[in-house]
């Protein structure tokens, strides 16, 4: 497969992106460019990368063709099953390369932040397939919601770490990270979870996990003879979404579409609507669509799904909007319980509330008649249980 | 408005060394009346923050003093009010992070503080790399631009920062962010004796400086410092004799 030439040497997606941190984390980001600008190719990193992907992570994963949702919309669904690796999202992915890349960097204990925990869960896990300790930093509110994958962490020997600034969810997590790793950066190797941040993340985590568009691409072609007419993928942080268009990225056939958490509506705060509603901004270390006040605030945010709950988003989800190469949508709450409900009914799958909003989004039935469409379902839905239970006003769900 | 470097070139040259005393913006008590009492007390500059919702240069202080003043709604335009309001002596430099300014765009703020009296900006998750067009437009308006530097910097990058910096060089004393600690780290000497070479600049510790002790012991090497984490300490515990009891003692102890 092609590298894509995106981000430039300062780590520039078009205007996108850039490094705007603190003094004392650029030594450890040039150190880490120049790492991966190295072992991303190297045959001996590649090898140990893709054996324990096949070997550990379970890959590749199928795609499935979801029939009876298919019938139901009228055109052809298929599901990229991300939910079916190791841990149960695509963060593992991730999580495996960077602690790889952490060892070889000779670092010696890893962080990381987590907003549903299947990030904190797949570095926690990848930290006790390699023998690395781990510190999770998770805010109060997911912590509460997601009280599964804080049990699952700490059974892997990670420290959890609440977080009781601010909304107490992913964007102030990350900000503790970020203050961890500017005390202990020549030890420590920060595994950020999604294509956000300081160059050269985004890029690093794209190439981590276009190994899902990768294999996806190969097998729609193999099942149905060529590429799918839709791409469409959830747009949190947009770390599955870009794994799933990089493939695919510049084909003039295949519509890409990323679809952001709509919450309870369209006013500042109710959403997190960062490219469809934001503007640009900088935080995180990176230039991005942004959700803020006039003064350039962070504003609060609002999603169901704790794992798209973030103001911000990838920079090259930024630029592929700017330039139109993807289109960006949303659903709201109410359309992802409706997603999560129908695809477990018609496919026997309960997917993440994350994945969910792309169900969700093909239940209004946007897409014309026929298509092809290659759905990224990033996760399984266990760890949601619970907020569909309240959701759903403790009925069946 | 005081220019900053000359101001704190003219201690120098009285033989002293340099103290900069931060407090957060906006935050309940932190008045004209309070930026006039940090000047009585000795303090060559102030720097006041300009808060913003994501502070990842600050500790635990400091982000407490930036939610309380947000959530007492502070804009930055009060700040820069209070600022102009105090008519003080000595020179202001405003730190805030970058995403305030971009938000309201570069000249719009940089007009904004001159009007109100500011004469430096610091700008901590702004570093020189990213900073091409916001040092001309700081240098077309007699803005002094205070850059980073910080242990681990590159050979290359403390070059980068010596020439670009305005002011005072804001010589991070340690790894990690604001906040006070038990010692003066062994880092603080390291990065202003690098620095010492490549500039004329003033060459200021600051992170990590919170008692007499520390700032004297600072200054054998440096040419001054700034204190954050252990006034606003005391201001968010109510305590404004204490802070500027402080800021007194700190004075003496950096003569």
């Amino acid at each position: 497969m092609s590298t894509p030439a995106r981000p430039d040497a300062r780590g520039r997606f078009g205007t996108y992106g850039g490094r705007y941190v603190p003094e004392v984390l650029i030594p450890a980001l040039d150190e880490l460019a120049a790492a991966w600008a190295e072992l991303r190719d190297d045959p001996g990193f590649r090898g140990e990368l893709d054996a324990l992907l096949r070997d550990f992570v379970g890959r590749p994963t199928p795609v499935t063709e979801a029939a009876r949702l298919s019938h139901e919309l009228g055109c052809r669904i298929w599901l990229k099953r991300e939910d079916l690796a190791h841990t149960g999202a695509h963060k593992i992915n991730n999580a495996i390369g960077q602690v790889l890349l952490a060892r070889r960097l000779g670092k010696t204990r890893i962080i990381a932040e987590t907003g549903a925990g299947q990030h904190g869960v797949a570095t926690a896990t990848a930290c006790a397939l390699l023998g690395l300790p781990c510190v999770v930093y998770m805010g109060e509110e997911d912590i509460g919601r997601q009280a599964p994958n804080v049990t699952r962490m700490e059974l892997l020997g990670a420290q959890v770490v609440p977080v009781t600034a601010g909304q107490r969810t992913l964007k102030e997590a990350v900000n503790q990270a970020l203050r961890d790793w500017a005390g202990s950066v020549r030890t420590t190797h920060y595994v950020i979870g999604s294509v956000v941040g300081p160059h050269p993340f985004p890029g690093l985590v794209r190439d981590l996990q276009r190994v899902i568009g990768d294999e996806a691409r190969e097998q729609m072609n193999e099942r149905t003879g060529r590429d799918p007419d839709v791409v469409v993928a959830c747009v949190g942080g947009g770390s599955n979404s870009i794994g799933m268009f990089t493939a695919f990225v510049g084909e003039p056939d295949v519509r890409l579409v990323g679809v952001e958490a709509g919450g309870r509506g369209s006013t500042l705060g109710e959403h997190c609507r960062s490219i469809t509603l934001g503007q640009p901004g900088i935080l995180h270390g990176a230039m991005t669509y942004l959700l803020q006040d006039p003064d350039g605030q962070t504003a609060s945010t609002h999603s169901i799904s704790a794992g798209l709950d973030y103001p911000g988003v990838g920079p090259e989800h930024a630029w592929l909007h700017d330039e139109g190469l993807a289109e960006y949508v949303s659903a709201t709450d109410e359309e992802a319980l409706a997603g999560f409900r129908a695809l477990a009914r018609t496919e026997g799958i309960i997917p993440a509330l994350e994945p969910a909003h792309v169900i969700g989004w093909l239940l209004a039935k946007p897409l014309e008649e026929g298509s092809t469409v290659l759905v990224c379902l990033s996760g399984r839905g266990d760890k949601d249980l619970d907020t569909v239970r309240h959701a759903l006003g403790d009925g069946p769900a | 408005m005081p220019r900053l470097e000359p101001a704190l070139r003219a201690r120098l040259a009285a033989g002293g060394r340099c103290l900069v005393p931060y407090v957060t913006g906006g935050f309940p008590g932190v008045d004209a009346g309070l930026l006039r009492e940090l000047q009585d007390a000795g303090a060559d500059a102030i720097e006041v923050g300009i808060p913003f919702s994501d502070p990842v240069m600050d500790g635990g202080v400091i982000q407490e003093a930036s939610r309380v003043s947000l959530e007492a709604g502070t804009r930055p335009r009060d700040v820069l009010a209070t600022i102009a309001q105090a008519a003080l002596d000595i020179p202001v430099a405003v730190m805030t992070y970058v995403n305030p300014v971009f938000r309201l765009g570069e000249d719009a703020f940089l007009d904004d503080a001159v009007s109100g009296g500011v004469s430096g900006l610091i700008v901590p998750d702004l570093p020189v790399d990213e900073a091409g067009e916001w040092i001309g437009r700081c240098r077309r308006r007699d803005m002094a631009t205070v850059f980073l530097a910080a242990p681990g910097s590159s050979p290359d990058r403390l070059v980068a920062t010596a020439e670009a910096s305005r002011g005072f060089v804001y010589c991070v004393s340690t790894y990690g962010v604001t906040g006070a600690r038990e010692r003066l780290a062994g880092t603080a000497r390291e990065v202003v004796e690098s620095l010492r070479p490549l500039t004329d600049t003033p060459l200021l510790v600051g992170v990590g400086i919170g008692t007499p002790e520390q700032a004297a012991e600072a200054t054998e090497f440096a040419d001054g410092v700034i204190v954050g984490s252990a006034l606003m300490a005391r201001l968010v515990e109510g305590d404004r004799a204490g802070s500027l009891g402080l800021v007194r003692s700190l004075r003496a102890a950096v003569a």
